[in-house]
């Protein structure tokens, strides 16, 4: 084999691939090529670096150069400038928007300086299809450590012991679940790693599974090891294509090497690990729903107890995890629970991923300390919000989580805090709003998720939350009463305590933290028919201020539906009766002349 | 509705892939998989041959392929547009991108066009976030799409060649 001594990393996660880092990967190797260098310089294609921003991503080892917003053309620059000649390529390097430096080092760079990174320890640096890259880096020691040197309840006290709560969004105690699913006596019991993932706009699991399939592999057979199961399953969505492929390249290797199957690593123990599909329904996520899914049928939660420890997939004990969950314990067991539990708050040990999106500078994949501050996240790591504009509120937990306004942003972040606050950790959506977003939209946004996504089961969560959604839609057509307010509340509270699963139990928090916190919108919308924000087209309507127009006909050009007319060097005007709304014009008039009315 | 006759072929495809995962009633949705991703859809004549090998009734495979939204009963156009509609992808924009979708293919989410060419759905985060709004035209992921540019991608597939750059 050849001995490589310089190696570009080349990002592999789903931003990247859609921005053609397939493409930047092949030139690399290409121009490599030409110059007769493909044995020396070795081009490996990771998984997500987190800095999504500025995608596609590139990274020179050993010298850690870092390289953001990468082109397909820029390959030769990049070979023949910085891996011939020793040179960095300036432009392609970072820009510190703080002083406009450029930045070459990653370590060096505000994104990454406050991460802490145990669940995404391997992404972005090892190739996540290669089995010896990640037992390079001390892959399957935990593995191996444990079916060697410990039972199964000295396993289940270190994770006890470390503190680690499930980041699928209940935060339970690890070390406690595995504790009761060990005790259940059982001719067959299961391991399940929950990858649904069914948060919109979160795609953490997904990174982790593209990034470093390993690391659950490995936490899954330790959990098997702990609780006596041999059989693991591993429930994903059909929509990750990338991800179920890395999977069961994993899980080959995994199983070519004695790390999964019969008797591992010379143990008594065996383990083997199946994939099962989801088909594209949230409350899946919920685990009774998960393991009714996986048996073949519609995927309805049930009642629990039974809880799956006692009574799970295929009536036997089952335990569920979380993807990041499962990342967090080889780590563990390598470094120790001390090591884990001296990271984060008091009740709330170690590390968070959140994917943080929405109006922010820089869109990524973050894993931070718990308790870290909202601000720190949103400024040092985010770099603050997009085009200048004023951050308003920042949204977690999903469907099933609040928004936290301004006054929370030097709230440490951890479940009893978010909790407190009228949020969720949730599994670590993170979307940041700013003065543009309308939180009744946001509000009325959710609740169509969850409409579409209810089971249909109980009665308040399908009927009530219908109802809820066009008490909403009345409101953001400013037909709203103050009675139509009041009813929200107690119509929200009636859901969350009748309904069966978590799912109908907090969809009404995004309505109710709206409320709590943004009651003047509402009140805007329905005593002055006028959104702040902007957004509810009802209540708006766009005009040209006769006296900023200079008729340079950009906004005539660019309108879809021609509603816009004018002589070239003369005003415009809009024609109320064509005009959709759609606000083009006012983004593309560089004169301020277009103004809501 | 009339009803298709499904081909032979179509019929010896089915139940070799019910033979496939063990005529097992517990491996329905891996069945679906693999019968959507060959046949591009589920219509209720296929339904009735899985139902059949799968000695299961019918009503249950209906349950099941309706309770999931990635199964469909309706074929999809030569190229499916999909617009993501995750919060990312939402508070970006990508409600007016959807609007513009509807507008020039005059059809709502969940239909296709009369000439088979189009068909429109949303979905839930691509994973892409970063790249927000973002939709899918088949396999390829457009980024940063404006409602301005939705006639030109459009246009990429009408006239067959496909070769824009976005992003
Ligand atoms: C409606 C609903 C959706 C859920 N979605 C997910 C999900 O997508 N991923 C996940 O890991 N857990 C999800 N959960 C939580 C699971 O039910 C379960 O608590 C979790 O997988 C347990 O793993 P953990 O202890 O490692 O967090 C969801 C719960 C509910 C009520
Ligand atoms: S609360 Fe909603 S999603 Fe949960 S079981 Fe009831 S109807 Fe289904
Ligand atoms: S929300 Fe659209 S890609 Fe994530």
């Amino acid at each position: 084999m050849a001995e490589f001594n310089t190696h570009i990393l080349v990002c592999g996660g789903t931003g990247c691939k859609a921005s053609q880092s397939d493409l930047l990967k092949a030139n690399l190797k290409n121009r490599l090529a030409d110059h007769g260098l493909q044995n020396e310089v070795q081009v490996l294609q990771t998984g997500c670096f987190g800095f999504c921003e500025k995608g596609p991503i590139v990274k020179i080892q050993p010298d850690n150069t870092f390289y953001v917003s990468v082109e397909p053309k820029d390959a030769i620059e990049i070979v023949d400038e910085h891996i011939l000649k020793g040179r960095k390529v300036e432009h392609l390097l970072f820009k510190d928007p703080k002083n406009d430096k450029r930045v070459d080092d990653s370590k060096q760079m505000d994104f990454y300086k406050k991460q802490v990174r145990i669940a995404l320890r391997n992404c972005g640096f090892i190739n996540p299809e290669n089995i010896d890259e990640y037992i390079g880096n001390d892959g399957y020691a935990a593995l191996g450590t444990c079916l060697e040197n410990y039972k199964p309840t000295e396993v289940i006290d270190l994770i006890k012991k470390s503190g680690l709560r499930g980041r699928g969004g209940g935060g339970f105690p690890t070390g406690l679940k595995w504790e009761i699913t060990n005790k259940v006596e059982a001719d067959q019991k299961y391991v399940v790693c929950n990858a649904d993932e069914g948060d919109p706009g979160a795609f953490m699991d997904r990174s982790i599974l593209e990034g470093d399939p390993h690391s659950v592999i490995e936490a899954m057979a330790i959990c098997g090891y702990c609780i006596g199961a041999s059989k693991g399953l591993v429930y994903i969505r059909a929509e990750y294509p990338l991800a179920i492929k890395r999977l069961k390249v994993a899980l080959e290797q995994a199983a070519e090497y004695g790390l999964l199957g019969k008797n591992i690593l010379g143990s008594d123990f065996n383990f083997e690990i199946e994939i099962r599909y989801g088909a594209g329904a949230f409350v899946c996520g919920e685990e009774t729903a998960l393991i009714h899914s996986m048996e073949g049928l519609r995927g309805e939660p049930t009642f629990k107890p039974p809880f799956p420890s006692e009574s799970g997939y295929m009536g036997k004990p089952t335990n569920v995890n979380n993807v990041e969950t499962f990342a967090n314990i080889p780590p563990i067991i390598n470094k120790g629970a001390d090591w884990f539990a001296s990271i984060g708050t008091e009740k709330s040990k170690g590390t968070k991923v959140f994917a943080l999106a929405g109006k922010i500078n820089n869109v990524g994949l973050i894993e931070v300390p718990m308790g870290i501050t909202l601000r720190e996240v949103i400024y040092d790591i985010g770099g603050g919000i997009k085009d200048g504009k004023e951050f308003k509120a920042v949204q977690t937990g999903g469907p099933s989580g609040g928004c936290l306004t301004k006054d929370f942003l030097d709230t440490p972040i951890d479940y009893d805090n978010l909790l407190a606050a009228g949020s969720m950790m949730g599994s670590g959506g993170m979307i940041v709003m700013d003065e543009d977003d309308c939180m009744v939209s946001i509000a009325k946004f959710y609740l169509e998720f969850t409409l579409d996504e209810s089971c249909g089961k109980c009665t308040p969560c399908r009927i009530g939350n219908k109802r809820l959604y066009e008490i909403l839609d009345k409101i953001s057509q400013g037909k709203g009463t103050n009675e139509d307010l009041d009813k929200l509340r107690l119509l929200s509270q009636v859901i969350k305590d009748s309904s069966l699963c978590g799912l109908g139990q907090t969809s009404p928090n995004p309505v109710l933290s709206t409320l709590d916190h943004f009651m003047d919108e509402y009140v805007a919308h329905v005593d002055h028919h006028k959104c702040p924000a902007g957004q509810c087209k009802a209540l708006l309507s766009y005009h040209i201020d006769e006296e900023k127009c200079t008729g340079c006909t950009l906004c005539f050009r660019n309108c879809p539906v021609g509603a816009i007319s004018g002589e070239k060097r003369g005003p415009h005007y809009i024609d109320q009766s064509l005009c959709i709304k759609c606000g083009i014009c006012l983004e593309k008039c560089k004169f301020d002349a277009v103004k809501i009315a | 509705m009339t009803k298709i006759k499904l081909a032979e072929k179509t019929i010896e495809l089915i139940k070799s892939v019910c033979t496939q995962f063990g005529n097992k009633e517990s491996e329905l949705i891996n069945v679906l998989h693999q019968i959507q991703s060959k046949l591009g859809y589920l219509p209720a004549e296929v339904q009735e041959v899985i139902a059949a090998e799968l000695n299961m009734s019918v009503a249950k495979v209906y349950g099941v392929v309706t309770f999931y939204s990635f199964f469909t009963m309706l074929p999809q156009g030569e190229h499916p547009i999909s617009i993501c509609m995750g919060t990312a992808c939402y508070v970006r924009g990508g409600e007016k991108v959807l609007h513009e979708f509807k507008r020039h293919l005059g059809i709502e989410v969940g239909q296709t066009t009369a000439d088979g060419k189009f068909s429109l759905s949303c979905l839930r985060c691509v994973g892409a976030c970063g790249l927000a709004p973002v939709v899918l035209v088949g396999e390829k992921v457009y980024g940063r799409v404006s409602p301005q540019q939705v006639s030109k991608i459009i246009a990429e597939y009408q006239e067959g060649c496909v070769n824009v750059q976005t992003a």
